[in-house]
C-alpha cells in the first residue's frame, strides 16, 4: 500500500511530522512530501520513522493551501498512493480539507489514534469539544488522515530515505502573505506540551508576573481562560475552552479558573491537570489528576521556586 | 456586496453529551440547540458589519432538515436577509461542502464565510472543502476582515506571530475569535425573521464518503489527588515520578 505523507520541514523535523510519518509507517511504504529549504540531512531523519522516499518541491518557498494541494494531489498520482497523512496544525487545516476534495476522498479530522481495519477502515476522533469520542468510518477508495498533534507516540521504523527534488507546475493564486507580525518564537498554544494557564482569580493583567515565571521555568506556553481575555487582560489567541483554543498538552496548569464546563471542554484532552483554587468547591477539582486549595498568589512562585530546585537537580 | 454564510446547528455549549442506541446516536433528551458559536458571534457578525458599512446582502446556507428552522431564524434576527436550507441530513463533511458548493457557484458569492468549526463535530472541514470545489482560495482561522472593493485583507494567528493576507474575492473564510462581537438579536429584528424568506431546496445526489459508526465517552478521571499548598515539592517529585510529564 503506497502512503504519501505531508510534513513542512524548516531547520529541523518537529514533532507532528515525525508523527505523520510514522502514522503512514504503519499504513503502508511511506513517500513524505514537503517544500522549501530544508537540507538533505534534515530531511534524510524522518527515515527513523519510517520515510522511504522523500519527495521536495524546491520552487515554493511558503505555505499556500491551494499550491500545496496541487504538490500533494501530483504526488499522490505519481506514487499512485491510497493514503495521505498529515498533522492537523495550522496548514493541514487548510490543506486537510482541500486535498480530501479535489481527491474525492474521505477524511479524518483530528485522528486520535492508528486505524481499526477488522471491519471496514475506522478511525477514532474528539468530538463536542472532547466530550465524547467518535470511531468514523471512510468509506472511499482513497483516504486522507489528518493527525491531531500529541495523540501518538512515534516510534523509531529506521528507513533509508531517498532524497529526490520535485517540481511539478502549480499554478498561480489571488492570495499572498503580505506581513508576519511577530510576536516571538513561543510554542503556539495547540501543540505545546506544558500550558499553564490562569483566570480571573489573577485579579489583573499586572498579576500575570507569577503566571509567567512558572511558564518560563518549565518552558511551558501561557493561557487563559474566556472572562480574562474577553475583558482585555490577556490577548484572544491565550483564550482555551470551547469558544477559543482546544488544547491537549501532557500537562495543564490552571490558576484561579473555577472551570465551568465551556472551559474543561477546551482542555479536557490534557493527560495531567492540576488545578490551584482557593475555593475547594470549584468544579475544576472534580477534573483534575492533582488540586492545591491554596491562594495562586502564594501557590505559584512556590511551584516556580520548586520546579527551579528540581530542574537544577537534573542536571 | 454578496456574502454567504454557513450557519450549522448545535447542542447548546452546557449540554450534558450522552449518547443512545448502543452509542450510535446523540441523546437529544432535555437539549436545547443553538447555532453554533463560531458561525454566529464572529462569521454572521462581521458579515453584518460589512454589508451595514459597504452595502450588499448577507445570505445564510444550511444543510440540515426543518429542525433546523428555528436556529436559522434566529440567524435571520440577528441581521441576515435571507436564509437557504438544503433539505438533507448533514452526515458526512464532504457531502455538506458538496451541497453548499453546487448552490453557491452560479450564485457569484464575494465571500463564504464558515465558523472555524462547529463545536458538536470540531472538523474544521467545511471551508477548506467548499474552497476547493469552486477552485478559490480559503483563509482558514481568520481573526480580522476588511474589505476595499474588491481586495480583502485578514489577519490569522500563526506560529510565532499575525498574518496579514492580502487576497481577492471570490474566497472562503473560516472565522476564529477576535472577527467581531456576539450580538444579541433585538424585538424588531425577532419579529423582522419571522417573514424572511427561508427557502428550502433539494439537495444534489451525492454517496457518503464517511459515516460515524459509534460514540464513546472519555474515561473518568481516577480522582483528585490533593497536595498540601506548602508542599510545592511534592507536587514536582508527583508530577515528575507518578505522572511523568515534567
Amino acid at each position: 500500500m503506497s502512503v504519501i505523507v505531508f510534513v513542512e520541514v524548516k531547520n529541523k523535523v518537529n514533532k507532528s511530522a515525525m508523527e505523520a510519518v510514522y502514522y503512514g509507517s504503519q499504513l503502508g511504504s511511506v513517500t513524505v512530501i514537503t517544500f522549501g529549504d530544508a537540507s538533505q540531512e534534515t530531511l534524510k531523519e524522518l527515515g527513523n520513522y519510517g520515510a522511504e522516499n522523500i519527495l521536495i518541491c524546491r520552487n515554493l518557498k511558503e505555505s499556500n493551501d491551494q499550491a500545496l494541494t496541487n504538490l500533494i494531489a501530483t504526488a499522490v498520482e505519481k506514487v499512485n498512493a491510497e493514503f495521505v497523512v498529515l498533522a492537523q496544525d495550522q496548514i493541514g487545516k487548510g490543506v486537510g480539507p482541500r486535498i480530501s476534495a479535489k481527491l474525492n476522498a474521505g477524511h479524518i479530522s483530528g485522528a486520535i489514534d492508528l486505524p481499526d481495519t477488522s471491519n471496514g477502515f475506522v478511525v477514532k476522533t474528539n468530538v463536542y469539544s472532547g466530550k465524547a469520542i467518535a470511531h468514523v468510518a471512510l468509506h472511499s477508495a482513497k483516504k486522507v488522515i489528518s493527525i491531531l498533534p500529541n495523540s501518538l507516540v512515534p516510534q523509531l521504523n529506521q528507513k533509508n530515505a531517498n532524497v529526490e527534488e520535485f517540481n511539478p507546475d502549480l499554478g498561480s493564486f489571488g492570495i499572498k502573505v503580505k506581513e508576519l507580525k511577530s510576536q516571538g518564537d513561543g510554542v503556539p498554544l495547540p501543540e505545546a506540551e506544558l500550558v499553564v494557564s490562569a483566570g480571573r482569580g489573577l485579579k489583573g493583567p499586572e498579576n500575570w508576573g507569577i503566571v509567567e515565571e512558572l511558564a518560563n521555568a518549565l518552558g511551558a506556553t501561557t493561557a487563559c481562560s474566556r472572562p480574562v481575555a474577553d475583558i482585555g487582560w490577556r490577548p484572544h489567541h491565550e483564550h482555551v475552552g470551547q469558544t477559543g483554543v482546544a488544547i491537549r498538552p501532557n500537562l495543564y496548569i490552571a490558576a484561579g479558573i473555577s472551570g465551568a464546563i465551556q472551559h474543561l471542554a477546551g482542555v479536557n484532552g490534557s493527560k495531567v491537570i492540576v488545578v490551584i483554587n482557593t475555593d475547594p468547591e470549584a468544579p475544576f477539582f472534580k477534573a483534575a489528576d492533582y488540586g492545591i486549595v491554596g491562594d495562586a498568589f502564594e501557590v505559584l512562585p512556590r511551584l516556580t521556586e520548586a520546579v527551579k530546585k528540581f530542574t537544577a537537580s537534573q542536571n | 456586496m454578496k456574502l454567504l454564510v454557513c450557519i450549522s446547528k448545535v447542542p447548546d455549549t452546557t449540554s450534558k453529551i450522552n449518547f443512545v442506541e448502543n452509542n450510535t446516536k446523540f441523546d437529544e433528551n432535555g437539549v436545547q440547540y443553538i447555532v453554533n458559536p463560531y458561525d454566529e458571534w464572529y462569521a454572521l457578525v462581521r458579515a453584518l458589519e460589512l454589508v451595514e458599512s459597504h452595502g450588499g446582502s448577507v445570505t445564510t446556507i444550511t444543510v440540515g432538515s426543518a429542525a433546523d428552522d428555528p436556529t436559522i431564524r434566529k440567524a435571520l434576527a440577528i441581521g441576515a436577509n435571507d436564509a437557504v436550507r438544503i433539505d438533507a441530513e448533514p452526515s458526512d463533511p464532504y457531502f455538506v461542502a458538496k451541497q453548499i458548493a453546487e448552490y453557491a457557484k452560479n450564485e457569484n458569492y464575494d465571500i463564504i464565510l464558515t465558523g472555524k468549526e462547529t463545536i458538536n463535530y470540531n472538523g474544521a472541514q467545511i471551508g477548506g472543502m467548499i474552497a476547493e470545489m469552486l477552485n478559490t482560495p480559503f483563509v482558514s482561522l481568520a481573526t480580522k476582515l476588511d474589505i476595499n472593493n474588491n481586495l480583502a485583507t485578514l489577519e490569522r494567528d500563526v506560529k510565532g506571530g499575525v498574518e496579514i493576507i492580502e487576497v481577492n474575492t471570490p474566497f472562503v473564510l473560516s472565522a476564529a475569535k477576535g472577527m467581531a462581537e456576539q450580538r444579541i438579536p433585538n424585538m424588531r429584528g425577532i419579529m423582522a425573521a419571522r417573514t424572511k424568506p427561508l427557502n428550502v431546496i433539494n439537495p444534489v445526489e451525492q454517496e457518503l464518503l464517511s459515516s460515524v459508526v459509534k460514540f464513546e465517552l472519555p474515561d473518568a478521571k481516577s480522582g483528585c489527588k490533593y497536595v498540601e499548598p506548602e508542599n510545592m515539592d511534592e507536587l514536582v517529585e508527583l508530577l515528575h515520578n507518578e505522572a511523568k510529564v515534567i
